[in-house]
This record gives structure tokens, sequence and C-alpha cells, in this order.
């Protein structure tokens, strides 16, 4: 960061926005989770879904620019980030389909996906690692402010409120509707689910593709915001700690939202530090999100008891 | 372990061939896995134009074309026998970890640390102590995942895999820091262990030792557990913990020591990677034998004796991968699009496994399963203590 006059008051700064720019995969990964986990399933495989929708997006904002330059730029990266939500709903399809068979394990399903869909991003993504594509579009906030460190902190993309609107819509849905309730059934019970006609595997499946799809418009703002591009070494594990994000708030949509501001400050507290010039063991800062997560699953769960708002068939084997 | 003797005729564990029947079970299903998971390759590769008949005649030629074909193979084998050892042996007991990759770069550095607290030790000796610190660590590291599953119930695959990127940090933070060697600059490395305290080549061959390693610790394992009371010990506790309970077995102990074997075993591929090849510790060592070792496990259906066959098998197709793109020119990540096909086909196929005893009639595989009658019972799902 360039000297700015601001001394010190960098650091906080740097890590607000960072913790509003790295949250907002994490706000939609975990988003995506929860509705998956509480339709009483685990998809371990976010991660991989979450590559494939950073692929996706950036190939088809990409695509759209060359192929039909008079929209691309102001609608490209949108288009991207709808197909990015397609292509990780397909993959949760098959997580979905998958996990419906007898016997199988949605844990060790979800490894499959992880692997299958970051090899398949990494294959189709090839030819993508070295070109441009038109990027979302942010919002200034900071147009009052003189100082240039200020204003780039609160340019926030749209993503963000996009997530953070999606949080209480989906806690309403869970609460007040016919569709929520109905998730909310099969995730705690299947035979109260059987009892009232329901289909368990299907209401799953729509979870876990919806669930996905989210995990995939969370991928596209890697590729199509922060960092901006397409590379192999896009992911670094937001898909999986966002598995953990999801135990730390309880299965509410709306504490994910703060949890995933939690994970991205913590995440931006490397980079802060470096800024002002603190780089000894800069690779002990960077794995802080890590370690907080784990501190954070130690102390939220228990041995002993259930976990207070936790879907009663989650980690259940299927008969 | 008498309260064991005494359980033992009502469980329908014990096997009674050399060979476990379970062994049997997953060399069928994996080659089913493996011929399905080629042709749905194909039909991948054919829309991106691609023969793919030639996509398979180079996967066969790289693999096991030629003597250099085969030590390439044998090669990429060696890591894979091990860390694939992290998953299959905790699954015994019902924990899924994937923290392979966190063991091989711990073992690692701890080897090259032991290599340099021993400056004036005789080969041997230095030799020793880098397996054994390297594993311990390993061990320690899986064991505190088992641990945290244990008396926390911390979901085990979840902690195992953020403990992969901690690991990392470790590693680069001491190959930066205190175990910085001056002389590394290009690539920041800890201090070399020596050239005297090399591991050398299996005698007559130019594959190094970590390959004998792999098989004797997947040979021991099986041993372990298929024909040991520990290993019985263990597959009650994967079955049902609450059985393991009544029988007075401790779910704890075994639980910790499965995931301590299997943490060694991934450390001592970081081991071998260091005293075999590099030389000193460096992030070279992150490679992604742990996440390799995840699907090579699975394929072996989590026992020990199948790992064998199928790392050599998939060490090959791993190995074929750079002629692929040179002769066919599909790019560097289609081997790792078929190891996701794999990986889902064969977790597709567990829900025909435990029905496999329905299917033994037909004919082609009666000759092979006559081996396999006497010990096959149905066996529990995998993750069904977790319940």
């Amino acid at each position: 960061m360039p000297d700015s006059g601001i001394g010190l008051w960098g650091v906080p700064l740097a890590i607000f926005s960072g913790a509003i720019r790295n949250s907002t995969p994490f706000i939609f990964v975990s988003l995506g989770e929860t509705l998956t986990e509480r339709s009483g399933r685990i998809n371990l495989g976010q991660e991989g879904t979450l590559v494939m929708g950073a692929m996706a997006g950036f190939g088809v904002s990409h695509l759209t620019e060359v192929y039909w330059p008079s929209v691309g730029t102001a609608l490209g990266p949108w288009f991207g980030v709808i197909c990015a939500g397609l292509a990780a709903a397909v993959l949760g399809v098959i997580h979905a389909w998958l996990c419906s068979q007898p016997r199988v394990n949605d844990i060790a399903v979800g490894i499959g996906i992880m692997i299958f869909g970051t090899g398949l991003a990494f294959y189709l993504g090839k030819p993508l690692v070295g070109p441009t594509a038109p990027q979302l579009p942010a919002i200034n906030l900071g147009g009052w402010s003189s100082s240039e460190p200020v204003r780039a902190a609160l340019r926030i993309n749209w993503l963000f409120f996009i997530g953070v609107a999606v949080a209480p819509l989906m806690a309403w849905w869970f609460k007040n509707t016919r569709w929520g309730l109905i998730v909310r059934t099969v995730g705690e019970s299947t035979d109260a689910a059987r009892a009232m006609g329901y289909s368990v595997n299907s209401v799953r499946l729509y979870a876990t593709a919806a669930g996905a799809f989210l995990a995939g418009v969370g991928g596209s703002f890697l590729s199509l915001y922060y960092p901006g591009s397409w590379n192999e070494g896009l992911n670094s594990g937001q898909g999986l700690m966002a598995v953990a994000l999801v135990i730390f708030a309880r299965w509410n949509p709306i504490y994910c939202v703060f949890a995933a501001l939690l994970f991205g400050g913590a995440k931006a507290l490397g980079p802060a530090l470096q800024s002002i010039g603190v780089s000894k063991g800069h690779y002990l800062f960077d794995a802080t999100p890590y370690i907080l997560t784990l501190l954070i699953m130690i102390a939220t769960c228990s041995a002993s008891r259930n976990l207070s708002g936790a879907p009663g068939e989650l980690g259940k084997a299927t008969a | 372990m008498s309260e064991l003797n005494a359980t033992r005729p009502t469980l329908a564990f014990r096997t009674k061939r050399l060979i476990p029947a379970s062994f049997i079970d997953a060399m069928i299903i994996s080659f089913v896995a493996l011929v399905i998971s080629l042709a749905l390759f194909g039909l991948f590769v054919m829309f991106s134009g691609v023969n793919p008949l030639d996509v398979y005649y180079w996967m066969g030629r790289g693999a096991f074309g030629n003597s250099y074909a085969w030590r390439n193979t044998m090669i990429h084998a060696a890591p894979l026998l091990l860390t694939a050892l992290c998953v299959a042996v905790p699954a015994r007991v019902g924990m899924m970890i994937i923290g392979g990759e966190g063991c091989v770069l711990l073992g690692g550095l701890f080897a090259a640390l032991a290599a340099h607290m021993l400056p004036n030790a005789p080969p041997l000796i230095v030799q020793i102590a880098m397996v054994v610190v390297g594993m311990t660590a390993g061990g320690v590291w899986i064991g505190i995942a088992g641990a945290l599953r244990q008396f926390r119930g911390v979901n085990e695959t979840i902690s195992s895999l953020l403990m992969n990127y901690i690991a990392l940090a470790i590693l680069n933070h001491c190959v930066e820091g205190p175990m910085h060697d001056p002389t590394s600059l290009n690539h920041p490395s800890s201090w070399p262990i020596g050239a005297a305290n090399m591991f050398g080549n299996i005698p007559g061959t130019e594959i190094h030792v970590g390959l004998l390693f792999g098989i004797i610790a997947c040979v021991l394992c099986s041993i372990l557990m298929d024909h040991s009371s520990v290993g019985l010990a263990t597959r009650v506790v994967g079955g049902n913990v609450r059985a393991a309970r009544v029988a007075g077995i401790s779910v704890a102990k075994y639980s910790l020591m499965a995931c301590f074997i299997g943490g060694a075993a991934a450390a001592l591929t970081g081991v071998v990677e260091v005293a075999a090849v590099h030389g000193h510790a460096n992030d070279s060592l992150a490679a992604g034998y742990g996440y390799a070792g995840i699907l090579v496990a699975f394929v072996a259906r989590q026992n020990p004796l199948a790992i064998i066959p199928v790392a050599i098998l998939l060490g090959g197709v791993g190995g074929s991968g750079d002629l692929l793109q040179m002769q066919v020119h599909l790019n560097s990540a289609s081997v790792q699009v078929f190891q996701g096909i794999l990986f889902l086909v064969i977790l597709g196929l567990d829900t025909w496994a435990g029905r496999l005893h329905e299917i033994r009639n037909i004919w082609a595989l009666r000759i092979i399963s006559k081996y396999a009658s006497g010990g096959y019972k149905k066996r529990p799902a995998l993750g069904a203590a977790n319940a």
C-alpha cells in the first residue's frame, strides 16, 4: 500500500475492506450450505462447486465480451454470475443424485465432488488462464472522502449487497413459506416428511442444487471481482471453511453473514499487517482463518449432545 | 483381551483366510469402477475432439509400456501407498480423515529437523531418527483430529482438511524463518540433511526405498486390521460404537490408535521425499500426494492390501499425464478429471457393494468368489458410526 498519510489507521481500514471483500464468497457458500444442510444433507463438495463457478463465470464473461462486444462489458459479468450458478448447480445435482442411492455416504460424495469439480474446472479453464474478462461493477460509497485508501475501502461490490439481502430473505423463507417448512421437515425428520407425502430425495435434490447455485455465485465473485482473474490457485479452502462456518452460525442464514464477515476479516489480517511492514511470520498470519475455524469448531462442538439448531437428520447414515 | 475372545463367535467379522474376502470384493468393485470410469472419461475426451482409443493407448503405454514407464509408475505409486493408509486405517473406526497432505508436509519438516539435531551421528542413526521423528509428528497431527472428534465431537473430515492448510503455513514459516538454509536463495528450503544420510534405491533398481516402505506398511496394516484382535476391535468400533462399549472395547483408544497409524504412514511419505528425493524440506513436498491418497483409499475400498494394486494402477495413470499432453494434446488437468470421475463412480458403486453376494452366482465371478465365500458377511457402511 502506498504511503497515504493515515499511518496505523491503515490496519483497521485494510481489515474492514478485506472483511467485506473476502466475506462475499463466504456469505454465498455458507448460505448455500445452510440451505443444503437444513434439508438434512452435508455437501462437502462446495469447494469443487465454488471453483467450477469461478471458472464458468469468468469463461462466460470473457466469451460474452469477445463475441458480443456491444453488451459484453456491461451485462457479460452478470450473465457470467448466472452461468456460474448453473454450472455449480449441475454438480449439486450429481451430488444429490449419488447421495440418494442407498448406502452412499454424503461426506464421501462431497470429497468426490471436490476432486471432480476442481479437476473439471481446471481442465475446462486451461485456455482461460491469461485472458481478461469484464469485471463486476462496484458501488462507490466513499465519494465524500478525499483519502484514496478510504475511497478504495468503500468501493463495495454489488454481490456483497445481494448476499447480505439474500440472508434475511432465506431466513424469512425458512420460517414463513410452505417450501421452507417442507425443507425443514425433511431435514428434521425424514419419517415425518414421508408421512406427509413428500419425497425426501427430491426435496434434498432441489436444496442441494440451489445450495450449489449459491456457492457457484460465490465462486464467480473470486474470478470476476477479487482477485479478478482465473487461475488454478484461486480457491483456498473457502468452500470447506464455509461448511465449518455454517456450524458456527448454527444453521441460521443471518448469523452466516456475521460469521462470514468475521472469517473475511481474519483472512485480511495477514495482508493488513504486511502493509504496515510486519512481515515476519506472515505465513502464520495467513493461516489465521484456518486456525480460527478450527478453534471455533472446538469451542462450539460437543461430543455429548446435539448442537442447538442442528437439523435432526444431519449426518445420519441413509439406510 | 479375554472379553474380546468371549464376544468373538457372535461377531461375524472374523476372517478365516489369509486373503480376506473384503480384499476380493474390493478388487472386483475397483475393476468394475475402473472400466466404467474409463468409458465415461472416453466420452468426455470425445467431446474435446480426441479419439478415446488413442487416450487409452497412451495411458496404458505411459503407465506400463516399457521399463522406463514401469519405473515412473512405481515412483508415482510409492507415496500413494502410504498416504492412502492415512485414509484407510482411520476409516476402519468410522472416521473419514483427509489430512494426509498435512502429514506429508510435517513428516518431511520433522525429518529435516531430526537430521539437523544429529550433526555427527552415523547415517543409520540419523535415518532411523528421521523416520521415527517424522512419523511421530504425523501420527500426533492426525491424532489431534481424532481426539477432537472423540472428545469434542468436531467433524474430523473438516478439521483434518483445515489442518492441511495450517501444516503448509508451518512448513513455509519454518523453511523461510527458523530453519532457513541461507544458501537456498531461489527456492527457500530447510537445512540439507546431508548426502551421507540419504536413503538409497531398492537394490538392483532405480526406484527409491519409499516403494518398499509403502508395500511393507500396507501388508503390516493388513495383518493388523484383518488378522489380529486389535483389528477386530477397530472393526467393532467402526461398525457400532455402542456395541463396542458394551463389549468393553475402549472406543477412544482404538480410534486414536487408528488415527496415529494413519498419520504416521502419511508422514513417512514426507520423510522419504526429504531423505530420498529432495535432500531438504521445502514447499515441493506439497505435491498433492495426500489428496491423491484419498482417491486410492476409496478405490481400494479402505482395504490395506487392495491399496497396493490400486496405487500402482493410479500411479500409472498419474505418471501418464505428461505423455497424454504430448501425444494427444489433452491438457494436464485431464488426469484430475479422470480421478474425479473414478471417485464418483466408486462411490456410486457403494450402493452395489453390500449386495455383491447376490450376484456371486454370475459364472464369471464364481471363480474369484470361490475364495471369498468363507469370510464374507455384510459390513456396515463407512461412516455409519457418525450417526
